[in-house]
């Protein structure tokens, strides 16, 4: 059985680490690779990397900062933000990414999944989708539409929908962070990801909102099958050890730190 | 706010791991992790596509991404076929990496019609599918040796496949990981020292201090000298030449 996934989630501009509300006000918190080699330490089961730089200069360094977290880093790497073709992935696959997610290129153009899952495997192509609730709710199941741009620009394209496209076109896992409470810390939108998890076959790792271990642990119930969150790592709240421990005692299988064969045997019975 | 992280306490490299690795350079497959791992532990990692170093290196790793017909294809075009099937029958150490060790198979499921190379007898089966079950499988799960293993322990190991080797071939070590109600391979070894075959269905290179320590015992090689006997596991490892002809028939019903 495969445990619940505690990703830490390093947004990155211009090779430091930034964090704002809504994907706005962005502040400075730290070295990527300092960090990331910190939250391995202290339990993350994974790293995710989101290059949030406004130019294509400014992303040339992101292979760079990418370069850096691999030399220290001995878990999985997920890295997107601006891969728009499959000489970007490329590239940054060459730094030492394990994954690349896609997200506003993937809704110009879906045949860029199918072509990243055909050339890298379906393992590598992780399709990002950034939902905001509709505001018009006739039905009393709410909906959610597709963000794109770093949540500026509102895509004619339900989120449910596009996840199910998504999957059929060869991504192999779905980044679902709810626009509505990126950065917020009111918890996940538990909704939204009972709506998409249901429907795909895929994992799909919830992501904005989270705030306290019950967070986590109430995405988990709703059908995610990874967690991820920035601010209360980056801001020293809490560690992903200590998360998972609280994960455990809320009853979910979590991977604890450094299992021997003792421990491993102790974890099976 | 944390401004000033702590220094990262590394992996200390082992002095017994500063050897050349060679690593077979396929187009498909990304590389960084797996020589990132490599130099962590102390070893040299080196890329190659030159089938005389894939035949005569004293350490390969075989690692690979992608479907099993695109890589067999791919090392066919590149003439890499009997080089890797003749370093294996002689049971020089190679590390098979996920769908590297897939690709020792006779086939898969994934890629009905091609032959794997075929050093194990049995079929790559899909994982179970089931509601809650997620496939591919992406994640840590736990894996739990079957035999007395030289390199392989207890522990959990990243994973991330859609594909798996339903049962430990005859005369191979291994361990099993569980999914649904089935347990698949997770791992397999056999052999010992210099001559020290290890395949894993997970990801040692992105299985944190745990998947390092694993690196580090196959490129050391330990000499067997120092391994207890066990009973009911082979202490001297069966030709795999001999092993493809005679293994069991893998029916693909997982145990469990």
């Amino acid at each position: 059985m495969l445990t619940t996934r505690v990703i830490p989630c390093l947004d990155v501009r211009d090779g430091r680490i930034v964090k704002g509300v809504r994907f706005q006000g962005l502040r400075d918190a730290g070295d990527p690779a300092s960090r990331a080699a910190m939250y391995e330490q202290t339990g993350a089961d994974e790293i995710v990397m989101l290059d949030v730089s406004a130019t294509n200069e400014a992303r040339a360094t992101a292979a760079r900062t990418v370069r850096a977290i691999r030399r220290v880093l001995s878990i999985p790497l997920t890295v997107g933000g601006g891969i728009a073709s499959i000489e970007d992935a490329a590239r940054l696959l060459d730094a030492g990414a394990d994954k690349v997610s896609v997200n506003s290129a993937a809704v110009r153009d879906p045949s860029l999944i199918t072509r990243l899952a055909e050339r890298f495997g379906r393992q590598c192509a992780v399709l990002a989708i950034d939902a905001a609730r509709t505001e018009a709710r006739t039905a009393e199941a709410p909906t959610y539409t597709v963000l794109t741009r770093s949540g500026t620009r509102t895509e004619p394209l339900d989120a449910l929908e596009w996840a199910v496209e998504g999957q059929s076109r060869g991504a192999g896992e779905i980044l679902l962070t709810s626009f509505d409470r990126d950065g917020t810390g009111d918890g996940y939108d538990l909704d939204l990801l009972a709506l998409i998890a249901s429907a795909v076959e895929i994992p799909v790792i919830a992501s904005g909102g989270a705030r306290h271990a019950q967070h986590l642990a109430d995405a988990v119930r709703a059908g995610a099958d990874a967690v991820l969150a920035a601010s209360i790592f980056h801001d020293g709240i809490t560690t992903p050890d200590a998360i998972k421990r609280e994960l455990a005692d809320l009853g979910l299988r979590v991977r604890r730190e450094e299992p021997s064969n003792d421990a491993a045997e102790e974890y099976v019975a | 706010m944390v401004s000033n992280p702590e220094p990262e306490t590394p992996y200390t490299p082992d002095p017994g791991a500063a050897r050349d690795v060679y690593i077979v350079r396929t187009g498909s497959a990304n590389l960084a992790s797996v020589a990132a791992a490599l130099s962590r532990v102390g070893a040299r990692p080196i890329l190659t596509s030159d089938p005389a170093d894939i035949l005569l290196a004293d350490r390969l790793v075989l690692p690979g991404v992608g479907s099993f017909g695109a890589a067999m294809s791919e090392l066919t075009q590149r003439g890499l076929v009997s080089a890797i099937r003749e370093r294996l029958a002689v049971g020089r150490s190679t590390l098979g990496i996920c769908l590297g060790l897939q690709l020792l198979a006779r086939r898969s499921e994934e890629s009905p019609g091609i032959a794997g190379l075929g050093v194990i007898d049995g079929t790559v089966r899909r994982l179970e599918s089931a509601p809650g079950l997620r496939v591919p499988q992406m994640g840590w799960n736990l894996t739990t040796p079957t035999h007395s293993c030289r390199t392989l322990t207890g522990g959990f190991a990243y994973f991330a496949n859609s594909y798996a080797l339903p049962e430990i071939p005859r005369g191979w070590r291994g361990s099993t990981f569980t999914h649904g109600q089935s347990n698949p391979v997770a791992a397999i070894e056999q052999g010992d020292g210099d001559r020290l075959v290890v395949a894993t269905q997970f990801h040692p290179e992105l299985s944190g201090r745990w998947g390092l320590d694993l690196i580090r015992r196959w490129v050391i090689g330990r000499p067997s000298i120092e391994l207890p006997e066990h009973e009911g596991f082979d202490t001297v490892a069966e030709p795999i030449q001999h092993l493809a002809t005679n293994a069991a028939d893998s029916s693909g019903v997982a145990r469990c």
